[in-house]
């Protein structure tokens, strides 16, 4: 097809290398993930970069995979909600939501979770403000706010004594 | 969506030469590209992606002066520890307009050439609107729906505003665009940069030519980019569009009394809209003098035009000039918690 950059399209997800065979250089990075390869964490909202509901990372950095082209993310590393745990063990994030009640419905959960990894990652979960601020490209229709700031403040507070000790931080690839 | 080819420039040369090609289109970041193509906005036969390129670098050059890589992005600039010391107004304006997924993924450039947020431009099915197709009217004006449009530089073909909060900054910093066509290289002034329906058709909005791409942006070294500041109006406290915003470097001379001062405002104009005669009347005022402070402002308000849906803006973008004047005059670390909350209406 006269669309498309070559045969197969390679991705990088969740560690793992996957093929995307006669791929269609106009699907984005989240149809992909989910129509192509199966997952299905990365969830469809806006479609239009507004909601957060897709976030996955990329090289690390939290991005919407709704307006990522996926022919574009060939030499990148992609890591969605399903790469979060590691050997069936919850990321602390995973652990902290369920601990807090963080959601009612779940669908934009895959979102706030990724982009609540990079959130404390990225050093912007310093108060129920920062967080606030640094989370307001997610929203939650159910209004689950609350619940997900304290969820975030409470890894970002572990994650902060256990930097202040020699002990090992928890969770996943990302 | 139409089908189209992707090609990963290598090199500068190949992109210019990929972007001569007949319904080539550029893309870097993405987020407004895709947006773009999903509701029809562009439809283009060939995709170029640039973000092969070596345009990333920030440097501080000589004596201070500052050079961003057009493919920078929002996030990385923000974060630049010079960029937060020196000039805190482009770090405000940065960290304050989008959400931190969309900072991580657009880049300098691309922030520059966002298109109006006018909803009729933005429709996912045809309204009338000049920009989208030449002729078809304004859907805007004929329906008196005005509130987020321009009270500056608008005619009756058009009165969208343009919508990046970086533009305004950049222009209150005498910032420069840097851009490559196959002509070579020329500059234009960051304020120079978007254009007005008074200055050219709806359909174009920016000076770039289809065949030219932004290459960087470089910001001079002035003693009045540390005593800046962005002040943002909301109708939210986060993730949202400014309604009227303000960009001010000023320099201070004995005391309180303003030397010299730039500023710009955003959602005013389809272009950061410079208040000169302002700027000339600021000159030797004391910046406790408030009262003195809004009659200068208000001279450059003296041609505003409001529509009948945003008789508002002119007070509002008149005392957000102001409170960001005595903001600029007090530099701190710059916070955006606080920067939100005081960008909030009151």
């Amino acid at each position: 097809m006269g669309t498309s950059l070559q045969p197969t399209l390679y991705l990088t997800v969740n560690g793992e290398k996957r093929e995307v065979p006669a791929p269609d250089v106009r699907a984005t990075l989240l149809d992909t993930l989910r129509e192509r390869l199966g997952l299905t964490g990365a969830k469809k909202g806006c479609d239009r970069g507004e909601c957060g509901a897709c976030t996955v990372h990329l090289d690390g950095r939290r991005v919407l995979s709704c307006l990522t082209l996926a022919v574009a993310a060939q030499d990148a590393d992609v890591v969605t909600v399903e790469g979060l745990a590691t050997d069936g063990e919850l990321h602390a994030m995973q652990r902290a939501f369920l601990d807090h009640d963080a959601f009612q419905c779940g669908f934009c959960t895959p979102g706030q979770l990724m982009s609540a990894v990079a959130c404390v990652r990225e050093g912007r979960a310093g108060s129920p403000d920062e967080i606030r601020e640094w989370m307001s490209g997610n929203l939650c229709r159910c209004a689950a706010y609350p619940q997900i700031t304290a969820a975030i403040a409470d890894v970002a507070e572990r994650a902060a004594e256990n930097e202040s000790t020699p002990a090992e931080s928890g969770g996943g690839r990302s | 969506m139409k089908e189209f080819t992707y090609v990963k420039a290598p090199d500068m040369a190949a992109a210019l030469t990929a972007l001569r090609r007949p319904g080539a289109q550029l893309v870097a970041g993405g987020t407004e590209l895709l947006n773009w193509l999903k509701d029809g906005i562009e439809a283009p036969d060939h995709l170029v992606d640039i973000t092969g390129l070596p345009l990333t670098a920030v440097d501080v050059g000589p004596h201070g002066r500052l050079r961003v890589g057009a493919l920078a992005r929002m996030s990385d600039l923000a974060a630049h520890p010079e960029v937060a010391r020196e000039r805190p107004v482009l770090a405000q304006s940065l960290l304050l307009a989008a959400s931190p997924q969309l900072r991580n993924m657009a880049t300098i450039g691309g922030n520059l050439q966002q298109r109006t947020r006018c909803p009729y431009f933005r429709a996912d099915t045809p309204l009338p609107c000049n920009k989208r197709t030449p002729g078809a009217g304004c859907a805007a004006l004929q329906a008196d729906d005005t509130a987020q449009h321009a009270i500056f530089g608008w005619t009756q073909e058009c009165a969208a505003t343009h919508p990046s909060d970086l533009a305004v900054a950049l222009a209150a910093l005498d910032a420069t665009i840097l851009i490559s066509g196959p002509g070579g290289e020329r500059r234009v002034p960051a304020d120079a940069f978007h254009l007005t329906p008074e200055e050219a058709e709806p359909r174009r909005h920016t000076v770039l030519a289809p065949d030219e791409l932004i290459t960087g942006v470089e910001v001079p070294a002035r003693p009045s980019a540390r005593l800046s500041h962005y002040l943002k109006v909301r109708q939210r406290a986060s993730y949202e569009f400014a309604v009227v915003s303000a960009a001010v470097a000023l320099e201070l001379t004995a005391g309180d009394t303003i030397g010299s001062v730039r500023i710009a405002l955003g959602g005013v104009a389809h272009r950061p809209w410079r208040l000169t005669a302002a700027e000339e009347a600021l000159r030797g005022t004391e910046l406790a003098d408030t009262d003195a402070l809004r009659a200068a402002v208000a001279i450059s308000f003296a041609d505003a035009r409001p529509l009948p849906g945003n008789g508002y803006k002119v007070e509002l973008a008149q005392r957000a000039a102001v409170r960001a004047l005595r903001a600029a005059a007090r530099p701190e670390a710059p916070d955006v918690h606080r920067a939100g909350a005081n960008g909030g209406p009151r």
